[in-house]
């Protein structure tokens, strides 16, 4: 009697934590060979053969066709430089200069992959479209409501991340991403 | 209290076991991955644009909505294919995908150095069947070997600012992807 209660105590925590782990692995991929820098987070070898198990295992489940790192790279950004969650009622300032590439765009994503709906149907900006300043550096804001210059509208939602990807450029090829290049950074202003 | 530790840790080491197994099994399990997804949409051996993603409805998840992405849903069993694509002003990628969705090969038109992309996509076994002078005029020809028999080629062009998104996805339209003639 002891014996069928270890087994099937065995046999049911091995599937709980199996399957779970499963789960897990499968909705985030364990970041192996992540690059963070500041709030961004990219994984380059998504786009290429050498994909780990585990992100293919995500990929399958998301239905994403990454990027190939010969075309280009993917940031996300899921908080403020602070570690604030991202929220669309909020003034959120993203500012600074870029890695180099010949086109980058940025876009306002839900959780699960969709655009963020707002009035103006605007959901990114690109590169060619960004207002700089003299030194090259740009700054765009994302709020509910309009502002002068580069503005986003974050459609008043409450959870959304930011996606930062770069077209044609050696970000990601190289070993040595993460320390030498210059990423913006993502500041909240007033909240309600 | 021993006893129970030596089941505790049999259930660990066989979780660890369904986990690894579960992972490596999914893609193949996947019924909603980007292939599945693209399938109901797109035909076989011909290119077929996308939508552009709007908050209600995208195709796939995390789509650039700044540019327009159409698919070349392949399937090479009944020969090589022939992929053109004009380029457009700002900016294309051809990125190649197995049938999981791993990506074995990416190009750009920076890499093509023409107006068009020409290049003739086949199995390694069907390479190694091209005629002997066929192998020889093939220093400018551009071919891709293909892993898998069946995938997807997404072709990706870049509209700069929204205006320019309709000749853009104009362009797109032009693209083929199909068997060459003979």
């Amino acid at each position: 009697m002891r014996l069928l209660i270890g087994i099937l105590f065995t046999f049911a925590f091995a599937a709980t934590a199996g399957l779970g782990a499963t789960w897990l692995a499968a909705s985030r991929g364990y970041g192996f060979g992540e690059v963070t820098v500041g709030s961004w987070t990219a994984a380059p070898r998504k786009g290429s053969a050498d994909i780990d198990p585990f992100a293919r295992a995500a990929l399958a489940r998301s239905g994403e066709l990454p990027l190939g790192s010969g075309d280009g790279i993917t940031f996300l950004a899921r908080s403020d430089d602070d570690g604030n969650p991202l929220d669309g009622r909020c003034e959120i300032t993203v500012a600074g200069s870029t890695p180099l590439a010949r086109y980058w765009t940025l876009t306002l994503y839900t959780a699960d992959g969709h655009l963020v709906p707002n009035a103006l149907s605007r959901y990114g900006f690109t590169s060619a479209e960004t207002v700089r300043a003299a030194d090259g550096s740009f700054s765009i804001v994302i709020a509910p409501l309009s502002r002068p210059g580069n503005w986003l509208p974050s459609g008043g939602v409450q959870r959304y991340q930011l996606a930062l990807r770069f077209y044609d450029t050696s970000v990601g090829v190289t070993a040595h991403v993460g320390r030498e290049s210059t990423m913006p950074t993502i500041k909240r202003g007033a909240c309600p | 209290m021993i006893r129970w530790l030596v089941w505790l840790a049999g259930g660990v080491l066989l979780g660890g076991i369904v986990h690894i197994v579960t992972v490596l099994a999914l893609p193949a399990a996947a019924t909603r991955d980007s292939y599945a997804r693209l399938a109901a949409e797109t035909p076989v051996n011909e290119v077929a644009l996308l939508p552009q993603p709007t908050p209600e409805r995208t195709l796939l998840p995390f789509m650039d909505p700044a540019f327009a992405t159409a698919i070349c849903r392949f399937d090479l069993s009944d020969g090589p294919l022939k992929l053109q694509v004009p380029l457009t002003q700002a900016y294309t990628s051809i990125t190649f995908y197995t049938r999981r969705g791993t990506v074995f090969y990416a190009i750009n038109d920076q890499a093509a150095g023409r107006r068009v992309i020409e290049l003739d996509f086949m199995t390694p076994a069907q390479r190694a069947a091209l005629p002997e002078d066929e192998e020889v005029t093939a220093a400018d020809r551009l071919i891709v070997e293909s892993p898998s028999e069946t995938g997807l080629i997404a072709v990706r062009a870049l509209a700069p600012e929204p205006g320019a998104l309709p000749v853009v996805r104009g362009a797109l339209r032009n693209a083929r992807c199909g068997t060459p003639p003979a």
